[in-house]
């Protein structure tokens, strides 16, 4: 009994048991389920027939379900353009030298570690069309004279809810970054600064090469959680004024649990899945050439 | 890591003190003031009477009349409380589920190289990168399935799919930075697995315990979509979902009741990340730098 306990295969696959069954159970095989149900006609309370791609042709004739790729993309590429911006911006903010830095850091992170739900709820009463303290500012500093309709306008609906998303995801970009800004060496700097380099051209050649690892694997987990964002939108807009904010991800909840159809809400979830596949494939590969530019050996 | 501030920028003595106010003052004020905003916009719009909150006169940035009557609407009128235990609970038994998963799968995986560990350390990673918005609908019907839906058992074993792959992952990082020769000691000594990663490995991995464990308690503190489609009765809901269903239904909104809601429903999370800044930004960066 002991010696079979001392072989590595056979203890190796006891302690893998637990986390093993887990992520099959909820994560394997949900996954496969998942695919499958996107072939049939599955409602809930009742199990599905193989349609095969009507699902998937019915979402291609769909106005609703192209507006929603589109919202997506919008909301991600814009999101995260402006996260990554922001975020690097505010990483070397904090890398300079400043009084109570650790506090601030840790100040930084709050509207990251907070319940997305409730911050959001935050947002809906501070875009609200009658009471908006925005919206009051403004009025008071005379820059607008009627109250700002923040989610009533498509596009205006479209811009709040970036700027929502953005106000919870620059922390995280932030942080990792600062991460990755503490590990370059300042005698780097001071080398550039001997060779006459202006800061930009410091930042250009130095910081910004150095950082392209971390930058990839950050905006990867940031393109992501954007892409498939589901509480934001839901608690703020519900995908409207006139479906401009909906998403994938809550069109596909909408069509699945209040609609019942939970076929079609599948299948625009796996529809979701080629997108991420690029944005993780895009960075990887990314990343790995980086490695190599750097002296970095292969994996 | 803060020790090293001094000489990170050691020529920033040189730049002038206006310089410095509009390139790092200013604009740091200005990221602070918009981060914090909605805080201090949930604290002040909670301690409102209704009727300060519906006027366009007053000053909305501060209070005239502080009331709590808000808080204990939401505490005696609601099912809060409810919720609030229900979070707790949910939170930190899929925690500790989570938390000895991936002590045991991180351990096989880096120390004993089974055979196919590379692979299966290669899954775990894959498995982090699953979304929970395209899993919702099949996990909804699997839960149907099981019986359990509408029930804490339902969010307990669902909310580990996305914790363990992520613990699993940050205590790979900390066993592997372990020197071996101590494991090798240990084994000529002829102690057994077990007491190799009871009186060995876990005690030095406790930094890394703690980042796995507070990660994991606000990630499933704050999750929402497993919890809003699995969950539809009001005595089983969290607070982030119990807040957005049922405190905001018909057509007047209760601000107060609603902010105060998101003030009490962040607090713990908020108070548990300031006691653990540096462990929950080391699990943070960490499982990025991987």
């Amino acid at each position: 009994m002991h010696k079979f306990l001392d072989n590595r295969n056979v203890l190796g696959l006891l302690f893998m048991l637990p986390a093993a069954a887990l992520l099959l159970m909820f994560l394997t095989y949900p996954l496969g389920l998942g695919l499958w149900l996107g072939f049939t006609d599955a409602r809930i309370g009742r199990a599905g027939h193989w349609v095969g791609l009507e699902n998937f042709e019915s979402l291609l004739g769909d106005a609703l379900a192209r507006l929603s790729l589109f919202n997506t993309l919008f909301y991600t590429v814009v999101a995260s353009v402006v996260k990554f911006m922001l975020g690097l911006w505010l990483a070397m903010l904090l890398n300079r030298s400043l009084p109570c830095k650790a506090f601030l850091r840790a100040v930084v992170l709050l509207p990251f570690i907070v319940p997305t739900a409730l911050s959001a709820i935050a947002f809906w009463w501070i875009y609200d069309a009658q009471f908006s303290v925005v919206s009051w500012a403004f009025a008071r500093m005379g820059v607008i004279d009627h109250y700002i309709n923040f989610l009533g306008d498509p596009w205006m609906a479209r811009m709040s809810v970036i700027i929502a998303n953005v106000w919870r995801g620059v922390p995280f970009v932030a942080i990792c970054l600062l991460a990755g800004l503490q590990t370059i060496s300042p005698s780097l700097y001071e080398a550039a600064s001997l060779d006459g380099a202006t800061e930009w051209q410091k930042f250009r050649y130095v910081t910004l090469p150095m950082l392209t690892p971390i930058i990839a694997v950050v905006m990867t987990f940031s393109v992501l959680f954007t892409f498939t964002d589901f509480q934001l939108i839901y608690v703020l807009t519900r995908g409207g004024p006139l479906n401009a904010t909906h998403l994938m991800a809550t069109l596909s909840f909408q069509r699945a649990i209040p609609g019942g159809n939970l076929g079609e809400g599948a299948a625009l979830a796996i529809a979701m899945v080629p997108f991420l596949l690029a944005a993780i494939l895009f960075s990887y590969f990314g990343l790995q050439r980086r490695a190599w530019q750097q002296g970095g050996g292969d994996k | 890591m803060t020790e090293r501030t001094e000489d990170t920028r050691g020529m920033d003595y040189l730049e002038s003190l206006p310089r410095r106010w509009v390139t790092l003052y200013l604009p740091l004020g200005g990221f602070l003031f918009v981060l914090l905003f909605p805080f201090y916009w949930m604290t002040m719009t909670s301690f409102k009477p209704d009727a300060e909150l519906l006027s366009r006169d007053a000053n909305p940035f501060w209070i005239q009349h502080p009331t709590i009557a808000h808080f204990e609407k939401l505490l005696f009128h609601t099912s809060y409380p409810e919720w609030m235990w229900n979070t707790i609970i949910v939170s930190v038994v899929a925690t500790f589920v989570s938390l000895i998963a991936s002590v045991f799968a991180a351990y096989a995986i880096e120390r004993l190289r089974f055979r196919g560990s590379k692979s299966v350390g290669m899954a775990i990673f894959l498995a982090y990168l699953v979304p929970p918005s395209i899993l919702f609908i099949p996990l909804a019907a699997i839960v149907v399935e099981l019986g359990l839906f509408d029930t804490r058992w339902a969010l307990m074993l669902t909310y580990p799919t996305f914790l363990i792959p992520f613990c699993t992952w940050l205590l790979m990082g900390y066993f592997r930075s372990i020197p071996y020769e101590l494991e090798e000691c240990a084994l000529i000594d002829g102690a057994t697995r077990w007491q190799i990663l009871t009186k060995i490995i876990l005690p030095l991995a406790v930094p890394g315990l703690i980042s796995a464990g507070i990660f994991a308690f606000t990630l499933s503190w704050n999750e929402f979509i497993y919890a809003l489609t699995f969950i539809s009765s009001s005595e089983v809901k969290t607070v982030p979902v119990g807040v957005v269903t049922e405190l905001v239904e018909g057509d007047v909104y209760h601000w107060g009741a609603l902010m105060a809601g998101a003030l009490l429903g962040s607090l713990p999370v908020a108070v548990l990340y300031s006691f653990f800044v540096e462990y929950y930004v080391a699990g943070l960066t960490g499982g990025v730098k991987e």
